[in-house]
């Protein structure tokens, strides 16, 4: 096995040498002390061939439910010819090739960025292994033709197996810019082969980050601040440190730890914690109070953020005026899995075992800590039991970070509570705007004017984005956009500004439609045709939802579109109405997010995204109340249940367009489907989220 | 600290930990299973749902103590080779997205599918209500749970295997 590992070695200095796109594909000698001994051996970053036949992918995308292992394999076999059987698939450390500047998850890319990496890097491994075969059989490589995990010689049909060439290819120059197939050859592009993580995730198996477990680990339980931004005062932890199980009791920078034997210890020992806090200026915030400044700073101009025509002069001249004000509160993430990381500090390296949807800041936010250099913080990335953005924070990382230093070398797992996670999130800003629309006599939009007020972050755009980049074509529009300050956390949550804005935007646009006079689909539908795939997937919509037909009594229909992340989706809700209790009964989408890649997987992101918005418009919502979160668990933040789970059916544009998103495309639209059938239902406008039940009697 | 005894995946299991310890943590840290997953602490989730006597209980608020001489069946414990009807079913309707809540989703159908033969969406939107999913991986579970009832009656009906150790 030593002389393989010194030939690998020379091999891979050789692919090294040899690639100038030695970025796309990722070569790179192994790390010190990491050559591969009898290992699988690597073609390139995202495969690894076994002389048993084995094919190891890279998968380097999180897998958080929307299905990267397998549709990235996908991407991958479809060019290496291998047998999607003898597939296994592991998530590697941070590489540039993963990811520049970021090796993370999210924005729904992960298929737009890979689509033509990941067929670049199995048809390169592919043409590698034809040419050891080419080799040993001493023919040239268009003799040879690979297939199913073996090379067949065309002329004598002899066959190699993938695993007996993988040393020799492995020695080999990658080849760069190997064509790739045109989609009419696609075998598994278009396909829906069964996800690969459903056999670990069915017998709990599969390795989510609270699943880890190492040698000598302890348990620890953080205790911060109810006030966002507040910080510790004083604290007595000899309580803490009686209760049985308790090691150690530490403050780090945001709070004060219990490090127990065991995850309940720490927490039993925490409850026992008695610490005073420094609240902070935030220490005073509240729901009521924030929705009035923000109801006067929506009174004033805000920054202009799109602007064509005059909106104020089309408005005052407008034969119809409509008017009105909505309102969309703080949302939590709240994935399944709550937040968790192990960590284990040494004063060589420190390793991080922990679900993230963004590994480098996970990684650089460990060397800060740490004061070791980003290479020495290796990130073994788990399954992630949820994120919906909310891992792409390293803020749960940093706290694991800091305890673990403390305890240095043990290992600590940092479990966060459900009220940890409801408490102290990154959520979904608040936001507040205030619509105008003007008509003229024969009920066609003549202006259009938003004044949102909502806290940014990472940018403007995602405060604005869903009505800024509306694509209704109105002569006279204004955008205007407000920042407000609030000390509260925010972040990206699945969907982003689309999230809020688009359900103001499309329950805004149906109340021009009812101004007018105008069925809501043949509203939109003219005001679209400049923006083909959004009319397309309205029309389809409309079409498998029956719009128009009759319906049950008590039955109500509302529409609505959305284009975000690449893609067009558009949604007809069926609703009934009861004592103010809406129920949901079916949901049509119709979605082009381009070329699929695996409809399966687009039917349930679509499924997934609906359910995800749809406990918005009834449930959930987080309220502040002297600077604290009101909600604790899942009692008074509750998600969609089975029985309030609508039959969805998912309709899906056959295209050869670049493909685009699909994680994040169908959560805005289901808000305003839903809102605007309440509509037709009780002709009453939802313009606050969630529903109140009084509201609508 | 207290021994406690009980029966654990058919096998029998002697602890010695705080009695007051919920038997999640008991299964998760201290015996290192830990397919049964932490998501609330409050019963409010179901993604802790183990069998005790063949009853769907949630393991974070069922102090250990109340499980000695009883018979414990944890995800872990369904199928060697996720050849439980239930775990069928699943695979076949490929339910899982991030897969977090599906232990506890699969115990509740287990049980569910052990005693009733043939459940409507009804029954089985009240067994399964108390077990959330982020994913909205409903629709499919609606759908597995009506195939799992039916290797179940195939592999000699419900009471026949799983579920009601």
């Amino acid at each position: 096995m030593k002389t393989l590992t010194k030939i690998n070695r020379r091999g891979f200095l050789k692919s090294s040498a040899a690639v100038g796109g030695g970025l796309v594909l990722g070569f790179h000698l192994p790390e010190k002390g990491q050559a591969q001994t009898a290992g699988p051996l690597k073609l390139n970053a995202f495969v690894k061939v076994g002389t048993d036949d084995t094919v190891t992918l890279e998968i380097h995308k999180s897998e958080m439910g929307q299905g990267t292992v397998t549709s990235l394999s996908q991407l991958l076999a479809e060019e290496l010819e291998c047998d999607w059987k003898k597939i296994r698939t592991e998530f590697p450390g941070v590489e540039p090739v993963y990811g520049t500047p970021m090796m993370g998850t999210y924005g729904s890319l992960s298929i737009r960025t890979s689509y033509n990496q990941l067929r670049q890097a199995g048809a390169a491994a592919r043409e590698m292994l034809v040419q050891a075969a080419a080799q040993q059989w001493r023919v040239d490589k268009s003799q040879c033709r690979a297939e199913n995990n073996s090379v067949v010689n065309t002329a004598t049909n002899a066959r190699l197996s993938y695993g007996s060439l993988a040393a020799a290819a492995a020695k080999l120059p990658a080849p760069t810019n190997v064509p790739l197939k045109p989609a009419a050859q696609f075998k598994l592009i278009g396909t829906s082969p069964k996800r690969l993580d459903t056999p670990l995730k069915v017998n709990g198996s599969a390795g989510f980050g609270l699943d880890v477990r190492r040698p000598g680990m302890l348990y620890a339980s953080l205790e911060r601040c109810p006030v966002f931004g507040g910080k510790v005062a004083s604290f007595d932890g000899s309580k803490a440190m009686a209760v049985p199980g308790v090691k150690k009791v530490v403050q780090i920078s945001n709070g004060v730890a219990v490090i127990a034997d065991n995850t309940w210890s720490a927490m039993e020992g925490r409850k026992a914690l008695t610490v005073k806090w420094d609240e902070g200026k935030w220490a005073n915030v509240s729901t009521p109070g924030l929705r009035q400044e923000w109801a006067a700073l929506a009174a004033k101009p805000g920054m202009s953020m799109r602007k064509a025509g005059d909106a104020a002069a089309a408005f005052a001249g407008a034969a119809k005026k409509v008017e009105a004000v909505y309102e969309a509160p703080y949302l939590s993430h709240a994935p399944m899995e709550p937040l968790n990381a192990t960590v284990e500090v040494r004063a060589d390296g420190c390793d991080i075992w922990v679900s993230s949807q963004i590994q480098t800041v996970a990684q650089q936010t460990a060397a800060m800590i740490t004061g070791l250099p980003a290479e020495k913080c290796q990130i073994h990335t788990q399954y992630l039991g949820g994120g919906f953005g909310r891992r792409g924070g390293a803020d749960y990382v940093g706290e694991a970070v800091e305890i673990a230093k403390a305890m240095s070398p043990t290992p600590v797992k940092l479990t966060w509570t459900r009220e940890d996670d409801l408490q102290h999130d990154t959520y979904r800003p608040a936001s507040y705007v205030k619509f105008s629309g003007g008509l003229d006599a024969q009920g066609n939009p003549v202006s259009f004017s938003a004044r949102i007020v909502c806290p940014p972050f990472g940018g403007n755009g995602t405060a604005v984005e869903g009505i800024q980049d509306m694509k209704y074509a109105i002569p006279n529009v204004q955008v205007e956009f407000t920042a407000p300050d609030t000390g509260t956390p925010v972040s990206y949550w699945r969907s982003v500004g689309y999230s809020q804005n688009c359900y103001f935007m499309e329950a805004f646009i149906d109340e021009m439609a009812a101004a007018a006079g105008a069925d809501p689909v043949e509203f939109r539908r003219k005001l679209l045709a400049g923006t083909p795939r959004l009319l397309n997937v309205l029309n389809l919509a409309a079409e498998k939802g029956d719009w128009g037909k009759p319906l049950p009594a008590g039955r109500f229909r509302g529409v609505a579109v959305v284009n975000n992340i690449g893609s067009f989706n558009a949604q007809v809700a069926e609703v009934s109405v009861s004592q103010g209790k809406v129920k949901v009964h079916r949901v049509v989408c119709a979605v082009d997010c381009g070329q699929v890649v695996n409809p399966a997987i687009v039917e349930q992101q679509i499924q997934s995204g609906i359910v995800y918005g749809l406990g918005t418009v009834t449930k959930l919502g987080i309220t502040l109340d002297k600077g604290r979160v009101v909600q604790k668990n899942f009692n008074n933040y509750d998600p969609i249940r089975i029985d309030e789970m609508p039959v969805v059916e998912v309709h899906i544009v056959q295209s050869r367009e670049n493909p685009g998103g699909i994680g994040e495309a169908s959560t805005p639209t289901i808000v305003p489907a839903v809102v605007n059938a309440v509509y037709a239902a009780t002709k009453k406008r939802v313009r606050m989220l969630p529903i109140r039940p009084a509201d609508l009697v | 600290m207290a021994a406690v005894k009980f029966t654990l995946n058919g096998k029998s299991q002697t602890v010695d930990v705080v009695p007051q310890m919920p038997l999640l943590w008991v299964l998760r840290d201290h015996l290192g299973m830990t397919g049964t997953k932490f998501g609330c602490g409050m019963a409010l989730c179901g993604a802790c749902t183990v069998h005790i006597n063949g009853q769907p209980t949630r393991s974070c608020v069922t102090q250990v103590s109340t499980v000695a001489g009883k018979s414990v069946t944890t995800i872990e414990g369904l199928s060697a080779d996720n050849s439980h009807p239930v775990q069928k079913a699943w695979i076949e309707a490929d339910v899982p997205q991030c897969g977090y809540c599906q232990s506890g989703q699969i115990m509740t159908a287990a049980a569910l599918v052990a005693k009733t033969t043939n459940p409507s969406d009804n029954d089985i939107d009240e067994a399964m209500r108390g077990n959330l999913c982020r994913c909205g991986t409903y629709q499919s579970i609606r759908q597995a749970v009506h195939l799992a009832a039916r290797y179940q009656a195939q592999s000699g009906g419900a009471q026949a295997k799983g579920g009601a150790r």
